[in-house]
């Protein structure tokens, strides 16, 4: 009965879970005040993906997940840490999933010979159709 | 078009919903694996989170003995799900600290007085920085360190008690 209790109640908690009643971090929604440095910091956490609501960029991102993420990149950029050092630190934790940047990892291959494939497919089929016209 | 071809649009729609459809059906993990096992826990020093708990140190689990590392907060319902796990996995042995994500220190006096405390130590990372460092996405998720202070395990979401053979095993590898 109880586990069948606990079972609802989590089922029915679920949307409430990211939520604690602590308040953003210090520099989750504060911009840095050297303009240069926050420059770097908004163009890595766009391209860094929240680990909550997955299809989100932290930038983007409510989850209190995400201002965490924020405060330790603005933090570290304020520290003088470079983005890719930062974005380093990140996929050497969780993977290059956290990452929106495509890597060169021979998993993204496809991905950066599709635009060559593409047009030379396009090309093909354009060069036949000239001729065929030209006869 | 030759004739060959004219079918081919029909075709690839119909690819198309079948993988949709087998998609729909099996649905992706949306899990995030650490990449820290195998790996050295994280330097870290937190303080305590709440009144009655000892602060904790990740030099507090390289002890040579294994430990189980449980991340936890008191807003987090699953863990309310999971604390009598934890306490049974006390009973067997299992040595248990505790990180409490983002947590108040009342808050966690509360929810250890409600749940149960299996906890040695219990940390408290008001920001989640070791969260992040551990490579963790949310709570509950637990940690099989072994002697060294090295990660042997990750556990991700509520520790259920079918997953009690499954935690003492890994206890047991990372001895």
């Amino acid at each position: 009965m109880r586990a069948a209790f606990l079972a609802f109640a989590v089922a029915v908690a679920a949307p409430a879970f990211a939520d604690s009643s602590l308040p953003p971090s210090y520099w989750a929604n504060r911009q840095l005040p050297d303009e240069r440095q926050e420059a770097k910091a908004q163009a890595l956490m766009a391209e860094l993906r929240c680990l909550v609501c997955q299809g989100q960029s932290i930038a983007d991102s409510d989850a209190e997940l995400a201002g965490d993420m924020r405060d330790l990149v603005r933090r570290r950029i304020a520290a003088g840490e470079n983005p890719e050092q930062i974005r380093g630190w990140l996929v050497d934790r969780y993977g290059s999933w956290v990452s929106y940047r495509p890597t060169s990892e021979p998993s993204a291959w496809p991905l950066w010979a599709a635009p060559i494939v593409l047009i030379g497919l396009g090309g093909l089929l354009a060069m036949k159709r000239l001729k065929g016209r030209a006869q | 078009m030759s004739r060959s071809l004219r079918y081919l649009p029909v075709l690839v729609v119909l690819i198309l919903i079948a993988a949709f459809v087998w998609r729909l059906a099996n649905p992706p993990d949306s899990t995030v694996p650490s990449r820290m096992v195998g790996r050295p826990v994280p330097t870290f020093q937190l303080a305590a989170a709440a009144p009655s708990a000892l602060g904790f140190t990740s030099a507090d689990l390289a002890t040579g003995k294994p430990r189980l590392l449980n991340l936890f907060a008191s807003w987090c319902v699953p863990c309310i799900a999971e604390a009598p796990v934890l306490d049974e996995l006390k009973g067997r042995g299992v040595q248990i600290d505790g990180i409490a994500i983002r947590d108040r220190p009342e808050d966690v006096a509360t929810f250890l007085e409600r749940n149960g405390n299996p906890f040695q130590r219990i940390g408290s990372d008001p920001t989640s920085r070791v969260q992040i460092a551990l490579g963790t996405a949310g709570v509950p998720e637990s940690f099989v360190v072994d002697g060294r202070g090295v990660i042997r395990h990750q556990h991700i979401g509520p520790i259920e008690p079918a997953d009690i053979p499954r935690i003492l095993a890994e206890m047991e590898k990372a001895r």
